[in-house]
């Protein structure tokens, strides 16, 4: 999948847990995650757990501690698949 | 706040999801009509239950995305998102406004808002299976939320802004009624203003089996939903299980005149006690003198003579009690069979909806003296012979009573835990 690809499946998983539709309308890579989106951070699990099925990837707790922005989220699924 | 004591506390807002309606003024005019909400519902059928017929509310799956986000109903079962509709309805109701997300709390505002199984959908449905499946890992972030028995009142304090005592009650079928007298006693002492009072529960199969494994629940009539919720009557063989919620807003007398708030009634009185399984009182049977000692107890709290209560909204389920409880009415209040107040079943028309049945039937009560009128009784056309002599007090058809000053509302779950609640036309 290309980085686009990738991005707009993360925005799409984390996309019902966004309080700030400002926020994602003007989501990128940068954006950040709890800050930004004023996801709630509990959600994150979900968001792991999302990701994990959407892109057939398994993510360790350590690595899922280092997603703060969409990017993070993002690189972290190219690499997986690189 | 003021915290002198003995403040005066109406109700200024009603929330109500009932099977057969949705706000209350769509219920008020159910009940006025008879409407029943209890339809045959083929899941139970496939899933081999003896009572195949329920009280649901309707389109709800439609109406929560009105109320609720997402993000918000991600994490919440039935049990919950009928709490939260009701809730957010009496706020609205009692005038005012929603808060937005990052706003100060509303410190002089909580709620009491009960449950008597919870979220058990949750536990069956995605919980326990995991679990066992050793996939504890896979279970996400919304299952405790979802679980603990203070979910329901919890998620409604997030969406209100509560920041009063917000606490979930829990006493079986007397859940909403308590809730209500709680909440009122809180408010009474000036440790709230206002208090957010009622219960709720899903309508999951899980939650009804229980009922139907006991044999409690009337396995006789589904070929006749309408007709199947059938308190007071010869015929009846059981309860119906019902769902949904009802929540007031009680208000100090004090908070309601200074912003000009409607008012629908007074509280003027409450207990809630025990039979403490003694005396004929068991897990599942009520100790006739706890129950009448809780009818007095409220009734003498009211500063009221028996004899003005005008009707009386009852437990009324369609088991074997039925006939005890008017008899305990009769005892309670020191009046004979024909000197007794209307008394009536609004479970004939909603089903019982368990945790959420005091706080429907709270409102219920309230409506009926707001708009002077006591609902017919469903189907007790073939009266009990335990209750024949009060035959002229149990009303068959809706009445018009515009003169009804006085209603006693009252619950009784298993545990042999009791509630009584005086609601009185509000007269400055």
């Amino acid at each position: 999948m290309s980085q686009e690809q990738v991005f707009d499946k993360v925005v799409s998983i984390l996309k019902p847990f966004v309080r700030s539709p400002e926020g994602l309308e003007a989501v990128k890579m940068e954006t950040t995650i709890l800050g930004d989106l004023k996801v709630n951070s509990a959600r994150l699990v979900d968001v792991v757990l999302e990701m994990e099925d959407a892109f057939g990837i398994a993510i360790s707790d350590e690595e899922a501690d280092q997603v703060a922005c969409v990017g993070d989220a993002v690189n972290l699924v190219l690499n997986k698949q690189a | 706040m003021s915290r002198s004591s003995s403040q005066r506390v109406v109700v200024t807002g009603l929330g109500v999801l009932a099977p057969n309606a949705h706000g209350a003024a769509s219920f008020a005019g159910a009940l006025r009509e008879m409407k029943s909400g209890i339809r045959y519902h083929q899941h139970l059928a496939d899933l081999k239950f003896g009572c195949q017929v329920g009280g649901i509310p309707e389109g709800v799956d439609e109406l929560q995305k009105q109320y609720l986000s997402e993000d918000e109903l991600f994490a919440m079962n039935h049990n919950m998102i009928y709490a939260a509709i009701a809730a957010i309805d009496a706020w609205t109701d009692a005038g005012l406004e929603r808060q937005a997300p990052d706003s100060e709390p509303d410190w002089d505002t909580g709620a009491v808002i009960g449950t008597g199984i919870g979220g058990i959908d949750t536990i069956a449905e995605k919980l326990a299976p995991k679990v066992q499946e050793g996939r504890v890992s896979r279970l996400g972030s919304s299952m405790v939320e979802q679980v603990m028995s203070s979910g329901n009142s919890a998620r409604v304090a997030g969406l209100l802004g509560l920041g009063n005592q917000v606490t979930t009650n829990s006493s079986a079928c007397t859940t909403g009624t308590e809730a209500v007298v709680d909440a009122f006693l809180r408010i009474r002492e000036g440790r709230a203003k206002r208090m957010l009072a009622g219960g709720s529960e899903g309508s999951s199969h899980y939650i009804w089996a229980g009922f139907d494994g006991m044999k409690v629940l009337n396995r006789t009539m589904n070929d006749a939903p309408e007709k199947a919720s059938r308190p007071l009557s010869a015929s009846a063989a059981g309860f119906i299980p019902g769902s949904g919620a009802g929540v007031l807003m009680l208000e100090s007398l004090e908070s309601a005149l200074a912003r000009g708030a409607r008012i629908y009634a007074e509280v003027l009185g409450g207990a809630v006690n025990c039979g403490g399984h003694r005396g004929g009182g068991s897990m599942t049977a009520p100790n006739p003198v706890g129950v009448q000692r809780c009818i007095r107890d409220a009734v003498g709290m009211a500063g009221i003579e028996p004899s003005q209560i005008g009707a009386i909204n009852g437990h009324l389920t369609a088991t074997f009690a039925d006939p005890h409880e008017v008899n305990n009415w009769s005892q309670a209040l020191g009046l004979p069979p024909e000197r007794m107040p209307w008394i009536h079943s609004t479970k004939s028309l909603v089903g019982h909806a368990l945790g959420a049945a005091g706080g429907l039937e709270c409102a219920a009560a309230v409506l009926e003296l707001h708009h002077g009128f006591v609902h017919g009784s469903a189907n007790c056309e073939d009266l009990h012979p335990g209750v024949e002599a009060y035959a002229s007090r149990i009303p068959q058809q809706t009445i018009e009573a515009p003169e009804l000053d006085v209603v006693a509302k009252a619950s009784f779950g298993f545990g042999d835990v009791n509630g009584c609640v005086i609601f009185k036309r509000f007269r400055s």
